[in-house]
């Protein structure tokens, strides 16, 4: 017992060295496969952007006659439609492209939504502790004691699904984690010494909480902001399959796949490449924010 | 000890008493339940005798009360759908969501915690790499698309298992499959993050110099050091797997828990949509209760 007490800190010293020492290598270059979660990534926000450009029909164009078309390399396809179509006759490629733009718009603004309330909440629980504070972490606890999707399923069946209203529940439901590490980061900052001296030339506490703590905590939060983007687009697109998302006519991979079901028995590709935009998506930006985050985590 | 108890309890406490006021609210919101549950051309005087029964004559904090008095004796009210009381009707539905819980968790464990060893021991090796990316690809997966995946290719295309339903073992193989993917991709990535921290421990070294083998190492040292994190997030995954099951068993037609809300739901069926809004939520509640208590056997490290 005294034995390994006494061992203890002189051992971790040189192990917590040089793994700041590897951190901040490795922080300068992203490894291999977070470049590649990066290039996934850059393509879809590419094809979001460039959504009317690349797409080669308008994603609402119905015609009953070109209904469920096959890939363009299978047997009865019609060339100008590369993916195929869906049962009523849409472009596949289409709907898919215009997918992205749903998914990062109604992922990003759920992310930024769900930032901005915990990163509020973690700075006023950091800085004014007491009361606030037990209150704030006793509510995250109590956020984090429900299954989220219950949760939406339930509110969704009662106030009807839109796309701003899965922003607004995403949002309001994911501010947990953010709350938590700018808490800690503010609880530690506080007693720094650059602040002690802000203080002393007199700075409000907004000011300091501003100026001075916010910029030093947002670090983890960008990388936090990363891997919930991916989870947020998975929720989207869950709710979403659930018919309680975003909704037709608006093209949305979760409700692609929610149409599919009836379908792709004998139409399979209505089914595998919504969901290929999804992994595509998801994949892409975990594998970024895995390595985005293991320089933060060491 | 004692007061960690006690202190832990109320916060549960709490915390239901936080999800009751929702599901309340969630019937609250939705407007008057009067109307969609008489015919349109109900009279005034009728509407007004129901509307008595139901107490929602009464001021919100009474009917409030009132919800949570009848809650608490078991009465939750009658399924508008099914026209019959929902307490009984989700008794017995959950013992199936619980089966497919429970199948996923082992699925996962089976899986996670064994590759997980394996990757953590050998930080940096081919192995490992290649798990950590099959790891984040099984997480990045929506269990839906899995679900259709397989349904397609297990179902219809070989016709080997059957598509949808309840009944033998073949009817948990695939909702089990789609549901603990995600897990799996957790568990392995937390099993060996936490390995490959301890393997770095000096303890391993005196083991090592003791003569142990690395299996016995491993097993008996590491993965027990290792497993508090891992244990946390399997009682937290059973939860959330809980929750997911209401994707999976509205796919395979798996008539538990999850597929009974979404039944709910889709005929706004309000008291049976907030009563398993209650029951999952204390299941969850009494999950989370119990890591906490538990851990301390798990590491005896901790005390309150």
């Amino acid at each position: 017992m005294t034995e390994s007490a006494v061992a203890a800190p002189p051992a971790s010293i040189p192990a917590s060295t040089s793994a700041t020492a590897e951190a901040s290598r490795r922080g300068r270059r992203l490894p291999l496969r977070g470049q590649i979660g990066l290039a996934m990534t850059v393509v879809v926000v590419l094809v979001a952007i460039a959504a009317p450009l690349l797409a080669p029909h308008p994603f609402d164009d119905q015609e009953l006659s070109r209904s469920l078309l096959p890939p363009a390399w299978l047997k009865g396809a019609d060339p100008a439609y590369p993916l195929g179509t869906d049962y009523q006759g849409r472009d596949l490629l289409s709907r898919v492209i215009f997918g992205a733009r749903t998914s990062l718009a109604v992922g990003g603004a759920a992310v930024v939504l769900a930032g901005l309330i915990g990163v509020t909440l973690g700075l006023l629980a950091g800085f004014w502790r007491g009361w606030t504070d037990d209150v704030l972490m006793r509510l995250a606890d109590a956020q984090l004691a429900f299954p989220p999707i219950v949760l939406a399923v339930g509110v969704l069946s009662v106030v009807g699904p839109s796309p701003t209203t899965i922003v607004l529940l995403l949002g309001v439901m994911g501010w947990v984690q953010y709350a938590r590490v700018v808490r800690g980061q503010t609880l530690t900052l506080r007693e720094s010494e650059f602040v002690t001296a802000a203080r002393a030339m007199g700075a409000s506490s907004s000011r300091i909480l501003l100026r001075h703590i916010l910029p030093n905590a947002l670090g983890p939060v960008l990388v936090i902001a990363a891997l919930n983007m991916s989870a947020m687009i998975l929720a989207e697109a869950s709710l979403s399959f659930l018919g309680l998302g975003v909704r037709p006519p608006i093209p949305a991979w979760g409700s692609m796949l929610s149409e599919a079901r009836d379908v792709f028995a004998i139409a399979w590709w209505t089914a595998v490449f919504p969901g290929l935009a999804i992994i595509w998506t998801v994949f892409g930006i975990n594998l970024l924010g895995d390595a985005w985050r293991s320089p933060f985590s060491q | 000890m004692a007061n960690f108890v006690v202190a832990r309890l109320l916060q549960s406490i709490v915390v239901l008493f936080v999800i009751s006021v929702m599901a309340f609210a969630l019937v609250l919101l939705s407007g008057d339940p009067v109307t969609m549950m008489m015919p349109i051309h109900a009279s005034d005087a009728d509407r007004q005798v129901l509307r008595h029964e139901l107490g929602l004559d009464q001021p919100v904090p009474v009917q409030y009360a009132l919800f949570v008095g009848h809650a608490l004796t078991g009465d939750f009210g009658q399924s508008i759908k099914f026209n019959q009381a929902v307490l009984p009707l989700i008794a017995s539905k959950l013992p199936l969501t619980l089966i497919l819980a429970t199948a996923s968790i082992l699925l996962a464990i089976v899986i996670g915690v064994p590759l997980g060893v394996a990757t953590g021991v050998r930080e940096g090796s081919t192995l490992d790499t290649l798990s950590t990316i099959l790891a984040l690809l099984t997480i990045s997966l929506p269990s839906f698309w899995i679900a259709l995946m397989l349904i397609l290719l297990l179902g219809d295309g070989l016709r080997i298992l059957p598509v949808g339903g309840s009944g033998g073992p073949q009817y948990l193989i695939m909702p089990t499959l789609a549901l603990s993917a995600h897990s799996i991709g957790l568990v392995t990535r937390l099993t060996r993050a936490g390995v490959a921290e301890q393997m770095h421990q000096l303890y391993v070294t005196t083991a090592r110099s003791k003569g142990l083998t690395e299996r016995a190492i491993q097993l008996r040292h590491v993965l027990r050091n290792a497993s508090g994190p891992t244990v946390t997030m399997i009682a937290l995954q059973f939860g959330a797997l809980i929750g997911g099951s209401v994707i999976v068993e509205t796919i395979f037609a798996w008539p538990g828990a999850g597929w009974l809300l979404m039944e709910g739901v889709t005929a706004r069926d309000l008291p049976l949509v907030r009563a398993l809004v209650l029951v999952i939520g204390s299941i969850f509640i009494g999950l989370n209760l119990l890591v906490d208590l538990g851990y301390r056997y798990l590491d005896p490290r901790i005390r309150y």
